[in-house]
């Protein structure tokens, strides 16, 4: 049993946690989420340079032919720094759907100028309020309906689109965005540096994928891993930020971190940053090794990373006090970006619910 | 990354179960074994010598003092195979994984080859007194005296909370030996002959009946300098040894209720319906999953970090305080689903031979023993988060000088 990344990932990780430190500094997403347009081109092109978007790639496909275990060194940094770019939609999602479903055309046209960065792709599901399942369904090739949210849906190039096909069973289609038939528009969310769009097909051509309800779940369960750590990564430097605050804060002639109450809480937030570290790790190790137990591996990681981000964001800004309300601070950073992780690839009943149907069927 | 055993702890598994299943019975559930009353005693000093002339006791210590020379991962493959056989370990839980450690470390060379082995094939048994009336969490406040009678030491005090005293042939004591310095430097460690005159224990009555805890007197209690562990006036830093293996060996094993409520909601039908479709249920079921699926992880986590070399942090104080409020919450919940009947406990009526409702009773015992949930989060916020520590009115105050309420 082996429960660390290897020397080689860790040194990835410090590669890309001083990268972002230089170039992902909260201005950037400060102004990120102050624009209109919502994510950093210059951030994505250098990103892009370095080949993280290529990491999961095979080689024979202009990739790195790395393997998931960098993908989450990666993720727990963008987690940290909050970086406003579409990775989380593009790699773990798009990028991961088309190697995996895609027909050899689509893989040889697509994966390519997905790992150059040429291509940015996402993923829409939710049709409105609730987590109903699909409604919308293809016909002759052509699908209608209105889909929102879709994170990053003003940006990307192509989508993934869950719904039924003529039969009724629900698949993946992919549609180019920038294809006819397509309208979108960006709407008013609690994380505008991660943009979300409503994205509207008027019998916009797509393409079925070799995935249904079941490969689809996988696909999910992959992801979540991965947003797990861009989780624990924010909820790390959400809990180091509060830190640092209360240490340096004096009231009542002592420095604030140094009450009970306060100190009790850092522990609280540190526990369930733990938990969810470890559940994260077990969920890393789990999709690896492609284990039999990834499916409650996954909903166990997702369960305690959105628990974990909501928790500590939230007390982060307590421990600021009145300081931890205003815009000029950074604590709604994290709490803003721990409501959009929260939502993306379902929320927590959601994923509750999975969680408890894998733990009662497992034997 | 990945959940292989290296070959020579998979070779080392298969040793332990076909030891473990021509040795031992098999579970059928989950329920904790009782270790109340001589006869439980009995069996399991059985167990343990049994174990023990197998080679499997106190895997990890060196074998010159009765171990394996094993490693720590030796340790949980043998846990997690021994989980599925009913057998009895708690009654030496405390001597193996706290005194030993301390013995190991600060004992003379004689000392350790004498009484290491006896202590490893469970011919003694141990118990660690360091709780007092006056003194809980704060243990350095502790007034228990011992003094100088030529070269040897006698003791004059009380204390509590000392789990299997009335089992025990030794135990680790510490004591005041100079009240004139500040209350931590003037604490030493000591061996203690526990069948002498001088010792007196007395069972305490826990509010959910048991008797597990002693109240142990010291009237003139006589122990040999060659006893004393550490330096005269050192003992704060052997303590904090044992306490640190304390909250590690109970890391691994600390209850949190959870398996026992995965199988009553796999199991029991209420109203009609099973309980496992009920939405409220498989909410909470998800919750304390994700806590206690993150205390497994944490805990291989941790047993990584030892296998590369690095020593275990806070995840014994994690496992601890989560396990504890979690078992205390679960059995809480658990009653609250029977309905009325749920204050019933009584084996042949409520599920799980009544499990929950003894829970109820005994989980706040847990949540105190071995450090408060508050000295745990104290220890997470002040040695892993660094924070500063409280401002403390006893600061640089000779141990005579500082204040104590009344009584």
């Amino acid at each position: 049993m082996n429960f660390e990344f290897s020397e080689n990932q860790l040194l990835i990780r410090d590669q890309a946690r001083n990268f972002l430190t230089q170039e992902c500094a909260p201005p950037i997403v400060r102004a990120a989420l102050e624009s209109d347009s919502g994510y950093d081109r210059t951030l994505w092109q250098k990103i892009v340079e370095l080949g993280w978007t290529a990491i999961n790639i095979p080689e024979s496909a202009g990739g790195l032919g790395l393997s998931c275990l960098e993908l989450c060194v990666i993720a727990e940094e963008l987690g940290r720094s909050l970086a406003p770019v579409p990775f989380s939609s593009s790699v773990y999602l798009a990028t991961e759907a088309i190697k995996q479903f895609a027909s050899n055309e689509q893989r040889s046209y697509y994966l390519p100028k997905l790992a150059a960065g040429e291509v940015i792709g996402t993923w829409a599901h939710s049709e409105g309020l609730g987590t109903a399942a699909a409604t919308a369904q293809v016909m002759d090739g052509k699908l209608s309906g209105s889909w929102m949210p879709v994170p990053d849906g003003d940006t990307a190039d192509i989508a993934l689109f869950t719904a039924c096909d003529a039969a009724g069973e629900v698949r993946l289609f992919l549609a180019d965005l920038t294809g006819p038939g397509v309208a979108r528009a960006v709407l008013p969310s609690m994380d505008p540096s991660r943009p979300q769009a409503q994205v509207t097909l008027n019998e916009a051509p797509v393409h079925a994928m070799n995935a249904g309800a079941d490969d689809l779940s996988a696909l999910l369960d992959s992801a979540a891993v991965l947003l797990a750590f861009e989780q624990i990564g924010g909820c790390q430097a959400a809990l180091d930020m509060g830190i640092e605050y209360t240490k340096q804060r004096y009231a009542f002639g002592r420095p604030v971190a140094s009450f009970q109450a306060i100190k009790h809480k850092f522990a609280d937030m540190y526990v369930a940053l733990e938990l969810a570290r470890a559940n994260a790790y077990y969920g890393a190790c789990a999709l690896a090794n492609d284990a039999p137990d990834l499916p409650l591996a996954a909903a166990t990681a997702r369960v305690s990373a959105i628990d974990a981000y909501y928790l500590v964001s939230k007390e982060n800004i307590q421990a600021h006090g009145g300081m931890g309300f205003t815009w000029e601070f950074d604590c709604h950073l994290y709490y803003r970006r721990a409501q959009l992780l929260a939502g993306v690839i379902g929320t927590l009943p959601v994923w509750k619910e999975k969680l408890s149907t894998r733990l009662l069927e497992a034997a | 990354m990945d959940f292989k055993d290296t070959p020579e702890l998979a070779s080392f598994r298969s040793d332990v179960r076909s030891w473990l299943e021509a040795n031992a019975e098999r579970r059928t559930d989950k329920l904790h074994m009782g270790m109340e009353g001589d006869a439980a005693f009995q069996e399991a000093k059985a167990w343990y010598q049994k174990k023990a002339r197998a080679g499997f006791a106190c895997l990890t210590w060196p074998k010159e003092y009765g171990g394996a020379g094993l490693t720590p991962l030796h340790d949980v493959v043998w846990t997690q195979e021994v989980e599925h056989f009913k057998t009895r370990d708690a009654h030496f839980v405390i001597g193996i994984g706290n005194c030993g450690p301390a013995i190991m470390h600060f004992a003379k060379e004689e000392g350790k080859r004498e009484l290491l082995p006896r202590m490893a094939s469970a011919e003694d048994v141990w118990c660690q007194l360091f709780s007092e009336p006056g003194a809980g969490s704060d243990v350095a406040g502790l007034r228990t005296r011992a003094e100088r009678e030529g070269s040897d030491w006698t003791l004059n005090g009380q204390k509590i909370w000392t789990s299997g005293a009335q089992y025990s042939d030794y135990g680790v004591v510490l004591t005041r030996t100079d009240p004139t310095v500040s209350k931590y430097r003037g604490l030493t460690l000591f061996m203690l002959d526990m069948r002498q005159p001088g010792v007196e224990v007395r069972p305490i009555k826990q509010m959910d009946g048991g008797g597990h805890f002693n109240e142990v007197f010291f009237h003139d209690a006589h122990v040999p300098d060659s006893y004393r562990l550490g330096d005269v006036g050192g003992g704060w830093t052997g303590a904090l040894t044992v306490l640190m293996s304390e909250r590690l060996a109970i890391s691994g094993v600390q209850p949190t209720g959870f398996p026992q409520f995965l199988d009553l909601v796999k199991s029991l039908e209420l109203n009609g319906q099973p309980l496992a479709s009920d939405p409220i249920v498989r909410d909470r079921l998800a919750s304390w999953y994700s806590q206690y699926a993150g205390l497994q992880a944490l805990y291989k986590r941790m047993l990584t970090a030892v296998a590369n070399g690095g020593i275990a942090g806070a995840e014994a104080s994690m496992g601890k305080l989560v396990g504890a409020v979690m078992n205390q919450e679960i059995a809480n919940y658990s009653c609250q689903l029977f309905g009325p009947a749920g204050v019933i406990q009584d084996s042949a009526i409520s599920p799980e031979r009544a499990h929950f409702q003894e829970q109820v009773l005994f989980s706040p015992g847990v949540r105190l023993a071995g450090g408060t949930d508050e000295v745990m989060r104290n220890i997470l916020a002040e040695q892993v988060l660094g924070l500063p520590q409280e401002p403390r009115a006893d600061k640089g105050m000779a141990f005579q000088d500082i204040p104590t309420g009344p009584g």
